[in-house]
């Protein structure tokens, strides 16, 4: 019975999915809906798939076994894996999206042998499914710091990726064209795998936001092209989603450094200002230990506090919220500076302050809280380095130059914990750091925070 | 109008839709967004579903469809999970505060 039917169900099935994957993404405009956004979400996921289990006619119990390994694998990551681990999550994530859609890509060039417009987007499919799959592993790599997270180049570097690139394009096109060889849907699938490694190879830890967010858009394009093989908007629909989200982000991480697509992918940044970085850093400055910044913190009547990927990697969320706690409870106004590219992906510390119970109206963008800057007491920054460089500011010749920062500087007294003068993700100077107002608190931004938070503590009671 | 060309439509409208809707979602949210929309483009598994269960599909296309759905699945499932977790821990006011 269902059978006669499901030609007119299925469309129906198809666009209620599409309106929950929009209604998703719409709801997530606030963190008030955002939940009721995901669980729509997840409805359209489900109805996509039961409908489409209602167009197959064979072959269920392999369907359902690898549902249930990829469930079993999916489900204990999501919820094992530490906040801290989002991004390299997130990467993994990806991955095996886009392998989905290169496997898929592959299956469909030998079981329709296309021509024409389903080969060129069944090219892209599985050229971009199949470049995001390698360059998110490497992504993931290098987050989970399996390999070096520092920019890795080579001399000739673009000139191969680049070569790569055009060879795996040059065969795309053509296959496109007509021309067919057993040789050359394999040649085209090994091209786009290395393309994918040597992408992100020369990407430093710090450019990984741009990154990340990239891909996330391939992989909705690949899935996007995968709907125009299979002739399926509801795939068109939900991975131009996904592209566009992802480009977005990424466009707005770029912003956010004032560079472009091409300098985050093929500038390899910070290589070649170390040199005058580690000349500048005999300069004196000011140091404080944790009992003196306590006593600055105490003495003040608003903060604002600067988090960076230091503070990831400490692991500090907990311990910053506990001064958040303390400082909140003497009456001290307490805020945070988010700087868009804060962290390893975009919103990343958002995610671990909220992670630490820190209500999100106390996290505040850069264009909402700059102008505060002048009319603070304190400015903490725990664990960032460029994003509060006045030298960004200042010097035209610097790598730095131009991109918008967080004007820590202007505060009435500037504290900053961290572990010593090295340099940060950019390989320069620091001017913050040599500042009158400024003091150093060197240390462990975990440890030093909840040294502070004693100190506080001791003499509240 | 041929297929492709209704789909190139189709693409374009999302698109633009799409951007209209992800510029208004808050930078505090922009993690969760990231992974909701890529769990959202694990709809590859629809694909992956009708590759493997296709009656014709030769062995080798079977298998290439049976791991697609491992890793769709993955990704819907990690995708939609971690970001469910994610928004639980986004408040406005501190727990026992209310």
């Amino acid at each position: 019975m269902i059978e006669t039917y499901l030609p007119s169900i299925l469309p129906a099935i198809y666009l209620l999915a599409s309106i929950g994957f929009i209604l998703a993404v719409k709801w997530l405009n606030h963190p008030d809906t955002a939940r009721r956004g995901v669980i729509i979400g997840e409805m359209g996921m489900l109805l996509a798939v039961i409908g489409t289990l209602l167009r197959v006619d064979t072959n269920f119990s392999m369907i359902f076994l690898g549902m249930a390994i990829g469930a079993a694998i999916g489900a204990p990551l999501a919820y094992l894996m530490p906040m801290t681990s989002v991004p390299q999550l997130t990467a993994l994530s990806h991955a095996f999206g886009a392998l989905a859609s290169a496997l898929i890509g592959t299956a469909e060039f030998y079981r329709i042998t296309p021509t024409g417009f389903t080969m060129a987007a069944l090219s892209l499919e599985t050229l971009l499914g199949y470049l995001t799959t390698t360059a998110s592993v490497i992504a993931f790599a290098k987050l989970q710091e399996l390999m070096p997270t520092r920019p890795l180049t080579y001399p000739g570097q673009n000139v191969v990726s680049l070569g790569v690139l055009a060879g795996a394009i040059v065969v795309g096109v053509m296959m496109v064209a007509g021309v067919s060889a057993p040789w050359m849907f394999p040649a085209f699938i090994g091209l786009a795998l290395l393309f994918g490694i040597l992408l992100v190879i020369p990407i430093g830890g710090a450019d990984m936001p741009t990154v990340i967010a990239l891909l996330n858009s391939y992989a909705g394009v690949a899935a996007a092209a995968m709907g125009f093989v299979l002739d399926n908007k509801l795939l068109i629909v939900a991975g131009s989603l996904n592209a566009t989200a992802g480009l977005l982000l990424s466009i707005i991480m770029c912003k956010a450094m004032n560079r472009s697509f091409t300098n985050v992918l093929f500038g390899a940044f910070g290589q070649v200002q170390g040199g005058a970085a580690a000349q500048a850093s005999q300069r004196p400055v000011r140091s404080a230990t944790p009992e003196e910044a306590a006593a600055v913190l105490d003495a003040a009547s608003s903060v604002i506090i600067i988090p960076g990927y230091g503070m990831a990697v400490a692991q500090a969320q907990h311990k910053v919220r506990e001064l958040y706690d303390t400082l909140t409870k003497r009456g001290v106004d307490v805020r945070f500076a988010i700087h868009p590219v804060a962290g390893r992906m975009p919103g990343h510390m958002n995610v671990l302050l909220a992670e630490a119970d820190i209500p999100y109206d106390k996290l505040l963008e850069m264009d909402e809280i700059n102008g505060d800057f002048p009319n603070t007491d304190v400015a903490l920054v725990i664990g960032a380095n460029d994003v509060v460089n006045p030298l960004a500011r200042s010097d035209q010749d610097s790598p730095i130059a131009g991109m918008p920062i967080l004007d820590a500087d202007k505060a009435h007294t500037v504290m900053v914990i961290k572990r010593s003068m090295s340099p940060g993700f950019a390989g320069i100077d620091n001017e913050l750091y040599y500042m009158n107002r400024t003091l150093m608190l060197f240390g462990d931004a975990k440890t030093f925070t909840a040294a502070m938070v004693k100190e506080l503590a001791g003499h509240g009671s | 109008m041929q297929s492709y060309e209704f789909g190139l439509y189709v693409f374009m409208l999302a698109a633009f839709l799409g951007f209209e809707l992800v510029k208004r979602v808050s930078p505090l949210l922009h993690t969760p967004l990231m992974s909701l929309s890529n769990a959202i483009s694990a709809i590859a598994v629809v694909g992956a579903i009708l590759v493997t269960g296709d009656k014709d599909a030769t062995t080798l296309m079977r298998w290439l469809g049976f791991v697609a759905v491992i890793c769709a699945t993955l990704n819907v499932v990690a995708g939609y999970l971690i970001t469910d977790r994610m928004l639980k821990m986004f408040r406005k006011r501190e727990p026992g505060q209310k």
